[in-house]
């Protein structure tokens, strides 16, 4: 029987981390993601869910918390957005060094300077080498099932999981939402089983120093030199994608919802454009979609749900026979163009698709992104790609002079 | 991951020496003047403040008081803390004399 509620983003994820059975919470308020944390603690305060939750002074803490809990055997979950994810950016690399499958959510939000608590995706792409698999969520079911779906694939490959969504658009959007039962789930999502158990009787010093070459430890077993313990992280995300892809398949089995493993489309077969885009900007696109087919263009979507590890491959077949590509996001790498255009050229390089790729820089804090605008966009790029165009950079709806 | 690897992550059984002889980082070397360190002076368990300081956790309290040198790395917090004055840095050339 379904229990479809109407709810916000933010309480969808709420649910995924109920559902999960998380043992350690911890977080700090920021705006978009408190009503995350809030909803939890809520449920923590009136024994609705078996967790300790654990109040600290920063994000950095908060980080450094998820990592202890993690480390002794706990299932840990935390939330953030922009600034808070920023400053747990070092304890990001010790949570993924360590090999510990911490889900955490991040609302998407702009970064200062200067101070904008709205929309982009800014935050999270600034992390993107921290080791971290992220996953960028379309509407309010996929952050549901995401989060649960993270914990069965982090503690399988044992890798921290960032499910990502846009601050405002989706965490305070309401949207009917399926609510699983809670026995199908625990069906789905088996306990946790740490990669090392502690206790006093057999301590453990935990990342000790390591040096440049492999040698024996005091005990004699040798050890992994510093870099062969980053190929091994690099590997794990590597790896990840059958089991990001094996789980979304197993779960819409059992749950009937498929949202796409590491990469979905929408309307590409005969498409002559091909929309790029993660997350809510890419749901946009589809709308824009239907608008440029009404009018005579046959234009398709690609939503990269999985943005690391990259889905290499899956990019390469989905844009295969485009004679166009157009990426719209939320973020810039200074200096260079969006995040997400540069991996998708990258991606297509050395396979003979020779399509131009052309990119928007859309919506950056906060500003609105409309599907007829999208639609306008892909329009005047196409022209441009008649007139001879092959790459361009364009700010949507932007005063660039 | 079936198999399990020991080397997932660092770890290992915190052992002396984990690090390396560490005491190679040393320039200052501490030298204790029995005749002034108070355990010593009163042959019997005292004092001891120079054992506590340590950050190395590489000070004995005995009688004399013993200072592991391949780990110590010279810091002279021991030499500071000291209420006898009984512990002096001496630079490392000298101290091999």
């Amino acid at each position: 029987m379904s229990n479809v509620q109407i709810i916000t983003g933010n309480s969808a994820a709420a649910y995924g981390a109920k559902l999960a059975k998380v043992q350690v919470v911890s977080a700090y308020p920021i705006t978009p993601s408190t009503s995350v944390t809030e909803t939890i603690a809520n449920w923590v305060e009136r024994g609705e869910l078996k967790a300790e939750y654990v109040r600290v002074e920063s994000e950095h803490s908060v980080m450094t918390v998820c990592i202890s809990a993690s480390t002794v055997g706990a299932r840990v979950f935390t939330s953030t957005s922009s600034h808070g994810l920023l400053y747990m950016h070092e304890q990001l690399h010790w949570a993924a060094g360590s090999r510990l499958p911490i889900v955490m959510c991040c609302i998407n939000r702009g970064v200062g300077a200067p101070w904008s608590i709205f929309n982009d995706q800014q935050d999270s792409i600034s992390q993107r080498d921290t080791g971290w698999i992220q996953i960028y969520c379309r509407d309010n079911q996929e952050i549901l099932d995401s989060v649960i779906q993270a914990y069965r694939i982090a503690e399988e490959v044992y890798c921290p999981i960032m499910v990502c969504y846009d601050g405002f658009v989706l965490s305070h959007t309401m949207m009917p939402v399926d609510i699983p039962d809670a026995d199908q789930v625990c069906q789905f999502l088996p306990p946790y089983k740490p990669h090392t158990i502690l206790c006093p009787e057999d301590p453990r010093n935990i990342n000790p120093v390591i040096f440049p070459w492999q040698r024996r430890d005091a005990e004699g077993v040798l050890r992994d030199g510093y870099m062969d313990m980053r190929w091994k992280l690099q590997h794990a995300l590597e790896e990840s994608r059958d089991v990001i892809v094996r789980t979304s398949r197993d779960y819409a089995e059992l749950f009937g919802r498929e949202h796409g493993g590491l990469l979905w489309s929408y309307r590409t077969d005969d498409a002559e454009v091909l929309i790029a885009g993660m997350g809510s900007i890419a749901t946009e696109a589809t709308t824009a979609a239907d608008l440029l087919r009404e009018q005579g263009i046959r234009a398709g979507v690609v939503g990269v749900r999985v943005y690391r590890p990259f889905p290499r491959a899956e990019v390469r077949e989905a844009f295969r026979k485009a004679p166009a590509i157009v990426v719209f996001e939320k973020n810039i790498s200074y200096g260079y163009e969006g995040a997400l255009c540069a991996d998708i050229k990258a991606a297509l390089y050395g396979t003979g698709i020779d399509a131009p790729v052309h990119n928007f820089i859309a919506g950056l804090g906060g500003r609105d992104v409309k599907a007829g605008e999208l639609a306008d966009a892909v329009r005047s790029s196409l022209t441009a790609i008649t007139a001879g165009k092959r790459e361009q950079q364009t700010w949507l709806n932007c005063v660039t002079e | 991951m079936e198999t399990k690897d020991d080397n997932l992550s660092a770890m290992c059984k915190p052992a002396v020496g984990e690090a390396g002889r560490t005491g190679d980082w040393r320039d200052a070397t501490p030298v204790i003047d029995p005749t002034k360190c108070i355990a010593s002076v009163k042959n019997r368990p005292a004092c001891y403040l120079c054992w506590l300081y340590c950050p190395e956790g590489i000070v004995t309290a005995a009688v004399p008081v013993k200072i592991d040198l391949d780990y110590c790395k010279g810091c002279g917090i021991c030499a500071e803390e000291c209420p006898s004055k009984a512990i002096t840095m001496v630079m490392h050339e000298e101290a091999v004399k």
